[in-house]
């Protein structure tokens, strides 16, 4: 009796496991059959994935972008993509494809950017990604098309135009930002107050706690647009980051293809153009050229 | 102002891509509770086995799925397994793979525990009585078993449901991303936004969550009356 249960209990062991791996086996042959499919055209398969003769095969782009980060990336109230990010990648589509429909948007976090590029399951990340040594190793970067720097805000009754007239009052951060960094690393002589969210820095600001707020000139300039009193003494301040396209590493075909794109929508000043389509209203014409990189090249 | 933030909800299509979020994470969350419910019942019984070895083994695949976070999990199975077999799944079918065999991993424990603390004569008397190793478990072990680890089960299903919410990293649209889709559109128009948003989140998980519950109080009182 205990035989038999033992025998029935190894049978079932080998099942499951037999029934995981044909799982596994059948699609994977289902996408083995697609890809020789497409290695009729006369790339070889590792780099037939993501590279342009592919992606027109497929007839879509797959560009990653966020969902949740308003203006720049967001999905609005009737489901749509919209945004910055949005905005120019539908025009790399149109000029790939012939078609700013032909783009497929996936919906990004933070977190996985990289691994979405990594595991081919995007061809371009446009999620607002900043381009740092550390994610360099990781994927390749294209040209910019924006910068990102520090702002700092202030009410307009004691305005602060330069980050030297901080000394000796309170500088308010929001905690783990490039902000606190920044002032921690070059200037540690001025005190600063920190916050953990962003709501409790501007309530900080408005209840007189602070001089000031520093933190990413996108985020300050936005406020102060939508408070009246306070004011941005200091719009650009601090080591400056770009924001670009990123592709899979080694995907050089695709990566020439994006900055060539860049210069030529340079020369018609697209990316100006997707600033007053998609930020001017948050954040003003006149900040304009604190955040738009046209042509691919920050001077 | 108050009624400025609740107007959201209704704003476009939003309250209809609430509750398609909604039905991603009901979906993810009902076939995984599913699966993972019959693979258990099935790693349960095996485990009750007295070779070593089985138990061992076993004892590593619950450990595996307890030990690492299910988020780590959902990421090897996303890019990292996929891409390594050069399959193309999309998110949700692999949110379902991982919740199922996490699911099998804790319900095996669970039918375990509950077949190990049926006392021994059961055992005993349905051999005696000439029942075969099927007919035991069908008509003896399993049925017993079953009311003995209803509440621990629920309690899994429940869990489960309120994890799938990681599924957002792996690219899901679930209610919660949804939710944060809609605070961030209108974060600078409605403040308030975030209240009411997750407000309705909540409830939303309630109305699936609660009825699970109430079943489940529902039969061990109809099982012990």
């Amino acid at each position: 009796m205990i035989k038999i249960k033992r025998f029935i209990q190894v049978l079932i062991i080998t099942v499951l496991a037999l029934g995981i791996f044909a799982g596994c086996n059948n699609a994977s042959s289902n996408s083995s059959s697609t890809t020789s499919t497409n290695t009729s055209t006369n790339t070889s398969t590792s780099e037939a994935k993501g590279s342009i003769a592919e992606i027109k095969e497929r007839g879509k782009i797959r560009i990653g972008v966020f969902s949740d980060k308003y203006p720049f990336g967001y999905v609005d109230e009737n489901g749509e993509n919209q945004g910055f990010d949005v905005y120019i990648a539908r025009r790399f589509a149109k000029d790939l494809l012939g078609d700013e429909s032909k783009v497929e948007f996936v919906l990004v976090d933070a977190a996985s950017r990289v691994a979405f590029l990594e595991s081919n399951k995007v061809d371009i990340i446009m999620a607002n990604f900043t381009v740092t040594e550390e994610r360099k190793q990781k994927v390749d970067f294209a040209n910019p098309y924006m910068k990102v720097s520090l702002g700092i805000v202030s009410p307009e009754s004691a305005p602060i135009t330069s980050v030297e007239q901080l000394k000796g009052k309170k500088a308010i951060v929001a905690k783990g930002t490039t902000a606190e960094t920044y002032l921690t690393k070059n200037y540690p002589d001025i005190e600063q107050l920190k916050f953990e969210q962003y709501t409790e820095i501007f309530e900080a600001l408005k209840d007189g706690r602070g001089a000031a707020i520093v933190n990413d000139n996108t985020e300050v300039i936005a406020w102060a647009k939508q408070n009246p009193g306070f004011v941005v003494g200091v719009p650009s301040l601090g080591g400056q980051d770009t924001i670009a396209p990123a592709v899979k590493k080694g995907n050089k075909e695709l990566l020439d293809w994006i900055n060539n794109e860049l210069a030529a929508l340079g020369e018609e000043k697209f990316i100006s153009k997707a600033y007053d389509e998609t930020l001017a209203e948050i954040y003003g014409e006149e900040y304009k050229e604190s955040i738009v990189i046209e042509g691919g090249n920050l001077e | 102002m108050q009624s400025l933030g609740i107007s959201v909800l209704f704003k476009g299509m939003n309250m209809q891509r609430l509750l398609e979020g909604l039905l991603v994470t009901a979906r993810i969350a009902f076939f995984s509770i599913i699966i993972g419910s019959l693979l258990g019942i099935a790693l349960g019984v095996i485990w009750t086995s007295k070779s070593k070895w089985i138990r061992l083994i076993c004892r590593i695949y619950l450990e595996l799925f307890r030990i690492i976070p299910i988020l780590v999990w959902l990421f090897i199975m996303y890019f990292g397994v996929t891409t390594a077999l050069n399959i193309d799944l999309s998110g949700e079918v692999v949110s379902v793979i991982v919740f199922s065999l996490w699911g099998a991993a804790e319900m095996g424990d669970i039918v375990r525990g509950a077949l190990e603390s049926l006392p021994k004569h059961q055992v005993e008397s349905g051999k005696a009585i000439g029942l075969g190793f099927w007919d035991l478990y069908r008509y003896v072990l399993i049925p017993q078993a079953v009311r003995r680890m209803l509440p621990g089960a629920i309690n899994l299903a429940t869990r489960m449901i309120k994890t799938t919410s990681l599924v957002v990293l792996i690219g899901v649209i679930d209610v919660i991303k949804v939710g944060q889709q809609i605070i961030e559109n209108s974060r600078i128009e409605v403040p308030t936004a975030s209240f009411w948003v997750y407000g309705s989140v909540f409830i939303l998980y309630f109305i699936i969550c609660y009825p699970l519950s109430k079943i489940s109080r529902k039969l061990e009182n109809k099982w012990n009356g």
